[in-house]
């Protein structure tokens, strides 16, 4: 029995949750390959043209697990914070896909929302267990080992570390940059065109929303009049506010998916805050056709006026 | 205090009303042009939706005419529509321009907040009895301005002289807007029969009929949606909307209170196709394209305006539902690019290919 997990969206999240949940009930979890431009064209392909980048590349690499595996594992999640829940598209995520794409494997669409109380994980957990084993006990370790590993991955980020990339923050440089964004754009190397690797090779120390803790995020909840509908997006935002107040930032770069939805809120929100705050404030709006070398140049123009206005100053 | 606020539909009219009686001087918002258009692209960020756009742009040509209060409505999410006014109210306060916000949240999560910013609105003593006159006197003028535009819809693709149809609803909108009283309004919706009444039209005339679903805005607002129900109409097609004003209200005023979410029926439609309520009018535009298919029409269309997310869910599924309920579907989706002239092409040809559709249906019955 193999079930697959596509590595787009929620992947750069939950990925080790979703591994070890399944590996510990015995199941083998087969992961779509990186993202290449066929994975994309075909995301392309099955997607209506006005859908965000992610969301297509989620549908390509729903795509690529065809004939791989049993199952795939396309979870809705609606929420899991008790303030916001996530972007439509994630809530429609398991209907877009179900009718977008033909010869489907079965889907396991296990709908998770926090709201319902405080065992709905462990709930949904219990029912994705039993279509594979009848042993309660097996389902109840394999939902607490999930959970570790989930707490050790964020640790990892915590500490600086990207696992996604396999890089780590460097510590000690005179530009400290805060690259804000989603984590299925900034951490997918072949969607973000290696952002996160470009910035660290001009030699800059980039902090994103996931090094933050939950707590400093939460401490900034209050500075917006209207707290944002989205999980992902109050990440972004609140990371923004604590790296002003907190982190003697030189710059803001936010990276951006073309047609994002909940985005257009977001960067204007940050545009308007960091022109009050006289921070260098950046967007990079990536997409299906974005070049590698016109981004190259945008950052190194971006970070080398940093730096000159760091001298200046 | 000027207040102003967005411009729907024929509901500009209903709010003035309401506002005036209120004790408030009023700034009526100009209808929507070009220049709103221009305004609001200049200002609002790229991917914002058609009706953030227009909506801006009304509200710096509101408030450059002197208004120094905007009320508008919020929501809860997950569409974006909530937190417009939020952004609103940011972007055009780093514009330059000083004014007071009021935002009118659904009752059903913010009742006491609510309460507090009607309270706001309200500027002059009144009893109780004299603030429900007023709200039923609103109301009625809503619900004739509604049935008027129904009527329109079914003698439009009847009429025997192009555009009268169109002249006599234009006269007739006026002529609503006129009345002072409940009274007045029971005499104008006798003259509004009797002159749709008038209009000539033609006898054993099958048109051809077409349901539009969509985004509240641009479904209701026909500069947002370039008169798509005028040009059917001209065309010789009978047009149903899912969505009317006083629906509209209806449905997120008040069952919102009892956490009621969406029609029931339109629902239940919807259930095997979308699952997940999520934000904005999908859901309901898959609903309604299906009860549209089952009460025999021969197309549906869908508008959106660019980069709307749960439109964009819905687009994803409507193909698969045109498949099984066999009904044609054409989407479109609107910007402020969207020309007249293109759109009635596409128009005319979604309406060339239902009619060989229903000529070869009736072949293949006969």
């Amino acid at each position: 029995m193999k079930v697959g997990i596509p590595r787009a969206l929620f992947y750069y999240s939950f990925y080790p949750m979703f591994k070890t949940f399944f590996e510990k009930l015995g199941v083998k979890t087969v992961v779509s390959s990186p993202t290449t431009k066929k994975v994309l064209d075909n995301g392309i392909k099955d997607t209506v043209t006005d859908a965000c980048v992610p969301v297509k590349l989620y549908h390509g690499h729903v795509a690529d697990l065809i004939g791989k595996v049993d199952f795939v594992f396309v979870p809705r999640l609606v929420c899991i914070d008790n303030e916001a829940t996530f972007c439509p598209k994630f809530l429609g995520l398991p209907d877009m896909v179900t009718y977008s794409i033909d010869n489907l494997p079965p889907l396991i669409t296990p709908r998770i929302d926090f709201r319902n109380g405080r065992l709905e994980l462990l709930k949904v957990c219990y029912s994705i267990g039993r279509m594979f084993t009848k042993n309660v006990v097996k389902i109840f370790k394999a939902y607490q080992e999930s959970i570790k590993s989930l707490k050790n991955y964020e640790q990892e980020f915590l500490e600086g570390k990207i696992p996604p990339l396999n890089i780590k923050k460097r510590l000690n440089s005179d530009i400290n940059l805060g690259a804000l964004g989603y984590p299925y754009m900034l951490y997918d190397q072949y969607l973000s065109l290696n952002l996160l690797k470009k910035l660290f090779d001009l030699g800059v120390s980039v902090t994103t929303p996931e090094m933050i803790s939950r707590e400093d995020k939460l401490k900034q909840a209050g500075k917006l009049k209207k707290t944002l509908f989205w999980h992902y997006s109050n990440g972004v935002i609140r990371t923004a506010f604590h790296m002003f107040e907190n982190c003697n930032i030189d710059g803001i770069i936010h990276v951006t998916a073309f047609g994002c939805g909940p985005d257009f809120i977001v960067d204007k929100l940050l545009e308007l805050e960091a022109k009050k705050r006289s921070v260098p404030f950046l967007t990079i709006t990536l997409d299906e056709q974005t070049g590698e070398e016109g981004l190259k140049t945008r950052l190194e123009a971006f970070v080398d006026m940093l730096r000159l206005r760091r001298r200046l100053a | 205090m000027k207040i102003t606020y967005p411009y729907v539909g024929n509901s500009h009219i209903v709010i003035k009303n309401l506002l005036e009686r209120f004790g408030n001087e009023v700034v009526v918002p100009p209808k929507p042009s070009k220049r709103t258009l221009s305004y609001g692209t200049q200002f609002a960020p790229e991917f914002a939706c058609v009706p953030f756009k227009i909506l801006l742009g009304t509200y710096i040509e509101a408030l450059e005419m002197g208004a120094d209060t905007i009320v508008s409505t919020g929501g809860v999410g997950p569409c974006r529509a909530g937190l417009y006014t939020t952004l609103q109210e940011e972007i055009l306060k780093d514009l330059g321009y000083d004014f007071q916000m009021i935002t009118l949240e659904p009752p059903g999560h913010y009742l006491k907040d609510l309460i507090a910013q009607i309270k706001k609105l309200i500027n002059r003593k009144m009893s109780i009895r004299e603030f429900w006159s007023i709200i039923r006197f609103v109301w009625e003028q809503l619900k004739l301005f509604d049935e008027t535009e129904l009527m329109s819809f079914k003698i439009r693709p009847l009429e025997i002289k192009k555009g009268e149809t169109t002249r006599v609803y234009r006269e007739m909108v006026d002529l609503i807007a006129s009345a002072q009283t409940v009274k007045e309004l029971r005499e104008i919706r006798h003259e509004v029969n009797k002159r749709f009444e008038n209009i000539e039209i033609k006898e054993n005339y099958d048109p051809i009929k077409v349901g539009i679903v969509g985004e509240v805005y641009v479904v209701l607002e026909p500069f947002a949606n370039l008169e798509i129900e005028e040009t059917l109409g001209e065309l010789g097609v009978y047009v149903e909307r899912s969505m009317f004003l006083t629906h509209y209200t209806i449905n997120n005023a008040v069952t919102d209170l009892f956490h009621i979410k969406g029609e029931k029926n339109v629902k239940k439609a919807a259930v095997p196709y979308f699952n997940e309520m999520c934000g904005g009018h999908g859901r309901e535009s898959v609903g309604h394209t299906i009860l549209y298919a089952k009460k025999g029409f021969d197309g549906v269309i869908h508008l959106s305006p660019f980069t709307c997310i749960p439109e964009i869910v819905a687009k994803s599924i409507l193909p698969a539902v045109s498949k099984d309920y066999n009904i044609s579907v054409l989407s479109i989706s609107l910007d402020e690019q969207t020309g007249k002239a293109g759109l009635r092409t596409r128009l005319e040809a979604f309406v060339d290919l239902l009619d060989k559709k229903r000529q070869k249906f009736k072949e293949r019955m006969a």
